[in-house]
């Protein structure tokens, strides 16, 4: 049994728990161990805190990196964020000694210290390299036939040259997920566009990031998509916080919620109550 | 007239973006640039100014903000510049002389007092429990110490002082 050490991030767990027990189910279905990744705190955010101050997203990230590494865990994320920053993070430091030695003098104020070692994994990239799509269709008991937009966000394969999971101007390893299922990933215009909400462009110009937005939208309601399936909880927010306003309803599923609904869980264990743009099944 | 300001340059190094010198000025990366679809933030312009040593001007524009770090520059770069590292340089001179926004600011405060960006919000606890969750997520929200570690590692690195 694959085993990892879960490490939830922010947005999930504080604003839509559904992603994070959809996860936990789905991973149960998959013989795949979660293991929490306890004292864990935000990542932290790779566009804002670590455009603040670079030392402390570093430090932050190696605390979170050390945590997994005592428990001699391989670290999975299910947010783009957190993937962007941890994976960045280890491959830093895991690169540039001199670096780790700085961070460590910063950890051992705390008592840790990072050798180097975590790796980190996306969820998404768990499913299609770990356990793989063929697999996952013989887990399906409830196959689903909505035509849905596959929304990869940034930071699950960008920057491409580090992480080497897929294409980045022309990605597959998500629409597979989805037709493991029984849905159907439409093609799209521009689909590699960002959501917007990355950089701290939501919080500093949320006007700016709901053009990126309604641009997606846009082009996901040409494709005839019904459902929106993401991989990271900002880019989910996103779209499920501001489509209402751009005058559009089309909701949004995180891969784990899909999968959840595929594999029989309750409708209700998808923690759809939390979601602003209503999902009706 | 611009006066070149060398100096500058050693500074951006300091912070992580020594390869900005790397960029030949080919526009590519505002040719795919979302954010300067819609505004008049200018990829390869930013790339010029600091490379001049534009120092004032670069820490005091909104533009340096409205990159989302997409990293689309970064994948079509001719010269495999690392562009996005080199904003994230350029934000951390910015911050350091004082430039942030307030809703910057609030996030930086949120992950000092919570260890997360985001607050705990009592409907969502609620949901927690309803789902079988832990009310409280099994993170450094549900241990003190844990979280006096963290406090500890933002003095050390000096965030508490940004938050301020």
């Amino acid at each position: 049994m694959a085993k990892y050490a879960f490490f939830l991030g922010c947005i999930a767990p504080l604003r839509y728990p559904g992603i994070e027990k959809s996860t936990r189910e789905v991973c149960k279905a998959l013989d795949i161990e979660l293991v929490d990744l306890t004292d864990a705190s935000c990542c932290p955010a790779p566009g804002v805190i670590r455009a603040f101050s670079k030392k402390t997203w570093l430090a932050a990230a190696a605390r979170n990196l050390a945590l997994a590494e005592k428990e001699g865990l391989e670290i999975v994320t299910i947010c783009n964020g957190c993937y962007g920053s941890l994976f960045d993070a280890a491959h830093e430091l895991a690169h540039d000694a001199e670096l780790l030695a700085e961070v460590n003098k910063v950890l051992a104020e705390i008592g840790m210290e990072y050798k180097g070692t975590t790796k980190v994994h996306h969820f998404a990239e768990v499913l299609y390299k770990e356990v793989g799509v063929e697999a996952i269709k013989s887990k399906i008991t409830n196959p689903l036939e909505y035509q849905v937009a596959a929304f990869y966000g940034c930071h699950f394969l960008k920057p491409s040259n580090i992480k080497e999971l897929d294409d980045p101007e022309d990605p597959k390893i998500l629409d597979e997920l989805i037709e493991a299922t029984g849905a159907k990933s439409m093609p799209r215009k521009q689909k590699t566009l960002c959501c917007g909400a990355g950089g701290g462009l939501k919080a500093a110009f949320g006007d700016v990031a709901k053009k990126f937005t309604q641009t997606n939208l846009e082009n996901i309601k040409e494709s005839g998509a019904q459902f929106i399936v993401d991989v990271c909880p900002f880019c989910h927010l996103q779209f499920d916080g501001t489509q209402g306003d751009l005058g559009y309803s089309i909701p949004v599923l995180h891969l784990s919620q899909l999968y959840g609904l595929a594999m029989g869980m309750d409708a209700k264990d998808l923690g759809l109550s939390a979601h602003i743009t209503p999902v009706n099944l | 007239m611009v006066t070149p300001n060398p100096e500058f340059a050693k500074e951006i190094a300091a912070a992580g973006g020594e390869e900005v010198k790397m960029c030949f000025q080919c526009g590519t990366c505002t040719a795919g640039c979302p954010s300067g679809r819609q505004t008049s933030y200018r990829v390869r312009k930013l790339m010029r100014m600091a490379q001049l040593g534009m120092k004032e001007e670069i820490i005091n524009s909104d533009e340096l903000w409205e990159c989302s770090t997409c990293y689309t520059c970064v994948e079509r770069c001719p010269r495999q510049v690392p562009i996005v590292d080199i904003v994230i340089s350029l934000r951390n001179i910015a911050v350091a002389e004082g430039h942030m926004f307030p809703a910057h600011k609030k996030t930086a405060s949120n992950l000092v007092a919570y260890g997360h960006t985001v607050p705990v919000q009592d409907k969502i606890t609620a949901l927690r429990a309803e789902l079988g969750l832990p009310e409280v997520p099994p993170t450094v929200l549900a241990n003190d110490a844990a979280k006096a570690d963290l406090e500890k590692l933002f003095k050390a690195t000096g965030f508490d002082k940004i938050v301020e």
